[in-house]
């Protein structure tokens, strides 16, 4: 009997040491498990590292222009050639892919930020509060997008905002034309979560309101968050690209994908130079397709009931 | 005794609405409780028992005002519950406790167990966060759990475990009455021996005053000095708990009793079996609401509501028979 006890106590502290399984580590082993997520977390990886690090290692800079060295193939300088500037197209390709990374995860924040707080505060005051917010949502979700997206831009190109400084304020109009769908998840969410006898529990401990939305009932809908948020950057970064695409978003010379991508709006740019606008073309579709094969992985493991 | 009862209940009623036809009005109410009286001492435990749907949990949820009262009265310690402002109810909710029937959907799985328990404290500026932790640790071993489980999620925990944790987390706001609602029915027997035992040490220890609200009589015997019978939202009969062992007046009280299995084989039990079905409470039988199942009833139960009066020696009834 001592022998029992003795082990069991050993047992214990055995257990004491090894880390508490949380349910995201858990989460995160299971993930590891679908080839397809991660074969997408090892390009977007990847696609980060040459953005953020690549640069460095160029022995060119964004401002040095060569007219004479221009719209050059591909070649052993310029592993992507270069443009009609002269300027080299593999580094312009990687500080493109800062900004339009920059601009998916930021927007993809803001929105969060915005989708969240209002769903959990409609889902859980119910009443006055959740119709206002709702019916803005309505709003925001019945107004098209691209249009809307595109007025606003042409009104910042008529406003003369400077360059350098668009890139801020296209962040913030991607961010907040989108927080919709989540809030409608998110609210869904509270208001089930808010029926669970441990809200009961909060409610009889007296715990404040703040407490019982950030605390208790927000975390719980952070697997459906983290879901959304990761799809909402790959749609964040297309977005960026279509209106940088249009000439409304981010503006030369800053380069992004998307406005490197007009290039191939020129007959002769787009038949006999493909150098100028393949690369960044080929890095929004991996990036977006690698952001939402993850999130897909990540709606099975944090999401059971979604699952097929 | 003229000292003033730690609770007191008057009549209280609860009616939910039901809601009907297109236009989602009200087409009538069910009568979960359905003026229920009676006052508690500090000290005492009380039992509330009946069978499923006669209006215990919501009696207990009503007292604490996770349910707004329809009618009638709740004072605790002279206070109207019901009366407080948001803020002065804050200030009043730790000294009034649950424990949840279901150990599973009473905590937050994704909080620590040690936050669960010790946040209240936190958030209501009891203590500093430095100390929480010991306090927390302090209040888990009183509850039989060990201080490591601190950093636990509550998925790592077995059933009987999760709702001592329950009970950690109501103990810990120091509180003086606190309503156990069906406290051990979702644990298997050895399970609910312990946390029985457990809820009367701490009775002794910290003087506490419970409301036990269950559908087994055995279980309420052991920790209750005074039981209470409820049938369709109403008290049927109240006495001290060996008065009512010994000499239940209420038919309904007598069927309850007979149905407590007896370990000896020997022993022919004799059953009362109730005919029929609880009728709904949306729409009570007329007189005394037991008629319809009494094997006594005569015609006055059907025209007239019984009084719940004293019979002597504490002991209430509503039986127009006794």
């Amino acid at each position: 009997m001592s022998q029992t006890v003795a082990e069991s106590t050993a047992q214990d502290s055995k257990v004491q040491t090894i880390k508490p399984a949380s349910p995201w580590r858990l989460a995160f082993k299971q993930l590891l498990k679908n080839k397809f997520a991660v074969g997408g977390l090892v390009v977007l990886v990847l696609m980060f590292l040459i953005c953020f690090i690549g640069p460095f290692f160029s022995p060119y800079s964004l401002e040095t222009m060569n007219i004479r060295n221009g719209n050059k193939p591909p070649n052993a300088a310029h592993w992507l050639g270069t443009d009609n500037l002269g300027r080299d197209i593999l580094l312009r390709v990687m500080l493109a892919g800062r900004v339009s990374l920059l601009v998916g995860l930021v927007a993809m924040m803001i929105s969060v930020a915005i989708g969240s707080t209002l769903g959990a505060l409609a889902g859980y005051y119910r009443g006055w509060v959740d119709s206002i917010i709702m019916r803005l949502a309505d709003i925001m979700m019945s107004i098209p997008s691209l249009p809307l997206l595109i007025i606003l831009g042409a009104v910042l190109s008529d406003m003369k905002v400077p360059p350098d400084k668009r890139i801020y304020v296209v962040m913030f109009l991607l961010g907040f034309m989108s927080w919709p769908s989540l809030a409608r998840l998110v609210r869904g969410q509270i208001l089930m979560l808010r029926e669970q006898e441990f809200m009961q529990a909060a409610e009889v401990l007296g715990l404040r309101d703040r407490r019982k939305i950030f605390r208790h009932l927000l975390p719980n809908t952070i697997p459906i968050i983290i879901v959304v948020a990761t799809l909402m950057v790959a749609g964040a970064i297309l977005q960026e690209s279509v209106l940088s695409y249009l000439g409304l978003g981010v503006v030369p010379p800053t380069p992004s994908w998307g406005n490197m991508i007009t290039a191939a709006n020129n007959l002769i740019d787009f038949q006999k130079r493909p150098w100028l606008w393949v690369p960044p073309g080929v890095c929004i579709f991996f990036t977006v397709i690698a952001i939402n094969v993850i999130g897909d992985g990540l709606r099975d493991v944090l999401d059971p009931k979604m699952k097929r | 005794m003229s000292q003033q009862p730690l609770l007191e209940v008057d009549n209280l009623k609860k009616y939910f609405p039901i809601q009907g036809g297109i236009f989602s009005r009200t087409v009538g109410h069910v009568r979960a409780v359905d003026g229920v009286s009676f006052s508690l001492n500090k000290g005492e435990a009380l039992g509330l028992v009946g069978e499923s749907g006669c209006g215990k949990s919501t009696t207990g949820r009503t007292i604490l005002r996770l349910l707004d009262k329809t009618d009638g009265k709740v004072l605790f310690k002279g206070t109207e519950i019901h009366d407080l402002s948001r803020k002065d109810l804050r200030k009043m909710r730790p000294k009034m406790q649950l424990v949840f029937q279901d150990p599973y959907s009473s905590l937050n799985p994704r909080i620590k167990i040690g936050d669960a328990i010790g946040e209240a404290l936190v958030d209501h500026g009891i203590a500093s966060k430095n100390d929480i932790r010991d306090r927390v640790k302090e209040i888990l071993t009183i509850c039989g759990l060990a201080p490591y489980h601190i950093d636990r999620y509550p998925h790592e925990f077995s059933g009987g475990q999760r709702q001592r944790i329950g009970i950690a987390r109501a103990l810990i706001m120091n509180p003086e009455f606190i309503v156990a609602d069906e406290p051990v029915s979702a644990l298997d027997v050895s399970i609910q021996a312990q946390i029985i035992n457990l809820l009367s040490d701490l009775q002794e220890q910290k003087n506490l005053t419970y409301l036990f609200i269950s559908h087994d009589l055995s279980v309420v015997e052991h920790l209750c000095n005074r039981i209470g019978v409820m049938y369709l939202g109403s008290l049927v009969e109240m006495a001290p708990r060996d008065e009512l062992f010994k000499q239940p007046l209420h038919p309904y009280t007598q069927a309850l009793l007979s149905a407590i299995p007896v370990p000896d084989p020997t022993k022919k039990p004799e059953r009362i079996v109730l005919q029929g079905d609880i009728p709904s409470p949306a729409n009570p039988p007329s007189g005394c609401k037991f008629h319809t199942r009494c094997p006594f009833a005569t015609d006055i139960c059907k025209q007239a509501v019984p009084e719940y009066r004293d019979v002597g020696s504490n002991h209430y009834v509503a039986c127009h028979l006794v």
